[in-house]
């Protein structure tokens, strides 16, 4: 079993008033030094069997045409390692 | 012969049946259409209601755009069937694509319920016949996604070619509705498709059909009128 995650991310020139109220609540928070937070979405899609170019280029599909609305947003996606996922699991 | 106008309902629609009694009040013959059902039912229009379709979960519109209904709506469409998109309707209809842009949450992070004065721009689309340009109404807004957004290039493109059908009117107080609710790009609240078959809207005409209710004001109403005019004259 695999890993896919499809990371999704308003384009940089929509405005994300969600990113801008969390960058505000910093500074009460004794964090200084941000200047912006932009806010977005992770999706950890778990395959059944590998992880091969035909599946990618699906899930590519997928992100393209339901999981980001390519009007407003960018999606990246990318395969984690077994390693990796035993990693965050413990 | 009366026209049959289509209403969908999807899980979480709110708005079906005020559209429904609006088309009544205007003259038509509404029909209740489901979201899994494919079949239109030989209605000669489609109104896509507003609510929350699917929880919006995702973002709005986007799960409801891959419903069974929506197969069929959006080739209608393309095929010139007249469909308008309410709220969540319109939402729906840019996440189709059949609308150019897309909605985002409200620039403010709040839940917005007020009248809302707009100014109809493009009287020339199959729902805004019975308006004229440049006419000023009141009818409700209620939305959490209601910020229009596109590329600089597809909102020159929508201004030149007269697609922007309504605009919030922004000069004048809050409390009587003025001002841009959401911050919609270039304050627009709402747009039409090249052959203006298809139109979208944030606010709620289905709302604003009865003097008795609402408003006060019927300032909805001839959208429903429009549709009926130009179905039985065609």
């Amino acid at each position: 079993m695999a890993r896919v995650v499809v990371d999704v991310m308003l384009k940089p020139e929509i405005l994300d008033p969600q990113g801008q109220a969390v960058q505000r609540a910093l500074p009460r928070l004794g964090f200084e030094g941000i200047s912006d937070v932009r806010q977005g979405k992770r999706f950890e899609l778990e395959v059944d069997g590998p992880v091969d170019e035909a599946v990618l280029a699906r899930i590519h599909d997928l992100a393209e045409s339901f999981l980001a609305n390519t009007v407003i947003e960018d999606f990246t996606v990318k395969v984690e390692e077994a390693a990796e996922v035993a990693e965050a699991a413990k | 012969m009366t026209a049959r106008i289509g209403v969908v309902t999807f899980p979480g629609s709110l708005d079906d049946r005020d559209t429904r009694r609006a088309i009544r009040l205007a003259g038509a013959e509404p029909v209740a259409l489901w979201h899994k059902d494919k079949d239109l039912h030989q209605v000669d229009a489609v109104v896509l209601p507003g609510g929350f379709s699917y929880g919006d979960y995702l973002r709005a519109g986007a799960i409801s755009r891959f419903s069974p209904v929506m197969e069929t709506v959006i080739e209608q469409a393309k095929a010139g069937l007249p469909v308008l998109g309410i709220c969540n309707g319109f939402q729906v209809l840019t996440e189709a694509h059949l609308l150019p842009g897309a909605m985002l949450g409200n620039n403010h992070l709040h839940f917005i319920c007020r009248d809302q004065k707009l100014r109809v721009e493009n009287a020339d689309t199959a729902w805004t016949g019975d308006y004229t340009a440049g006419q000023e109404i009141n009818i409700p807004l209620k939305n959490m996604d209601g910020r229009y957004v596109a590329d600089a290039y597809t909102l020159e493109k929508l201004e030149a070619e007269g697609r922007v059908v309504f605009r919030y009117l922004v000069d004048g107080p809050e409390a009587d509705g003025y001002g841009n609710p959401n911050g919609s790009l270039r304050d627009i609240a709402g747009v039409t498709n090249e052959a203006g078959n298809v139109v979208g809207l944030m606010p709620h005409p289905e709302h604003a059909v009865e003097s008795l209710i609402g408003t006060g004001r019927t300032d909805g109403l001839p959208f429903f009128t429009s549709i009926l005019k130009k179905l039985v004259n065609a």
